[in-house]
């Protein structure tokens, strides 16, 4: 029975994870093409990006949802295409989404710190 | 009319085609062929039919790469003047165009597939009302004829033995629509596991290929819907 609702629960997070995608990415690329119009450089992105607030919620909200996201979807491509699954596969898969989480928050803390 | 040739998969995981030409006659099914072949020129040939009339789902095969019933394919409706017909694919293979059901009805059992009565015997009828939303849900799924096409269809199945495939899971949402079962919270969380109806990527090749023109892909939509219900309510 847990094992069921650890299933029940990893699917809906998915699911849950893939709207936040589709809306981060959406903001994402938007504002890039947004911003580059007149051409940007780097010293000029981080003036605009450092002390924000908003930006960092955003970009680890972004982060969050990919390290939820990419491990599940991996289970599955990882059971269907080499046949691996089980407990060691999910501890491995917990530890990627760790790695894509500690380095993604990194990033963000790069660009607004 | 002329022949038409027919190239027919002989042995089991290990074989190699045969080709026959069998003479074509009006309305004329890829059954008839397989039975032209097997009572006028090869009788060792091992096939697998029953009704005749699409009712039994025992004829079901791989006709040109695609599982079909046979006995309601009509060879004027494929192209071609070669025909290449074999077993159902992701089922073991007995001999020849005959695939193992074993292992598929063993998911329909695994997923709960079977009525579990509340009522004590000797009780009056149960009235269900057809146009209830329940009885509208069982209803759109409950004419399959366990005939494995959409399991031979289904990637999933090919790529995840242990999933349960369409067929268990449609069987399994049109008894979760029945009032009268009393098995519903075992039957979720047979249904809810790992190999269950998660599993399924909503491809829809169970859709475009079921002979009765039921769509497997909602009944598990429905499951999905329904398990994460359960978990919500803390009941899984």
């Amino acid at each position: 029975m847990r094992r069921t609702r650890f299933e029940v629960a990893l699917w809906a997070l998915q699911r849950a994870s893939a709207a936040v995608l589709a809306l981060c990415v959406t903001a994402h690329l938007a504002t890039n093409i947004y911003a580059v119009q007149g051409g940007l450089s780097a010293a000029e992105i981080l003036g605009r990006t450092r002390g924000s607030v908003g930006l960092a919620l955003f970009y680890g909200l972004f982060v969050a949802a990919v390290a939820v996201h990419a491990p599940i979807g991996l289970r599955t491509v990882l059971r269907e295409t080499l046949g691996w699954h089980g407990r060691a596969t999910d501890a491995a898969l917990a530890a990627f989404a760790l790695f894509l989480a500690w380095f993604g928050w990194r990033a963000v803390a790069g660009l607004v710190a | 009319m002329g022949t038409i040739e027919v190239r027919v998969w002989r042995g089991t995981a290990e074989g190699s085609y045969q080709s026959f030409a069998v003479p074509r006659r009006a309305n004329q099914t890829v059954l008839d062929l397989v039975t032209y072949i097997q009572r006028t020129l090869d009788p060792t040939l091992a096939y697998r039919f029953a009704c005749r009339v699409g009712m039994c789902g025992s004829c079901a095969m791989t006709v040109n790469g695609k599982p079909r019933w046979t006995c309601r394919t009509h060879v004027a409706r494929l192209d071609g003047d070669v025909m290449t017909i074999e077993p159902l694919k992701n089922l073991p293979v007995v001999k020849d165009l005959v695939a193992d059901l074993a292992p598929f009805f063993d998911k329909w059992a695994k997923a709960e597939g079977s009525f579990k009565p509340t009522a004590a015997p000797g009780s009056d009828f149960v009235v269900v009302k057809p146009d209830t939303a329940a009885r509208v849900a069982a209803d759109a799924g409950i004419e399959c004829i366990g005939c494995a096409v959409c399991y031979s269809a289904c990637d999933v199945a090919a790529w995840n033995p242990d999933y349960l495939g369409p067929a268990a899971l449609n069987r399994a949402w049109t008894l979760q629509n029945d009032v009268r079962d009393g098995g519903k919270a075992a039957r979720l969380s047979a249904v809810a596991g790992d190999a269950g109806c998660h599993a399924c990527h909503t491809q829809q090749s169970c859709r475009a290929h079921c002979p009765k023109g039921l769509n497997p892909s909602a009944a598990i939509a429905g499951l999905k819907r329904a398990a994460l219900g359960a978990l919500l309510k803390g009941e899984l």
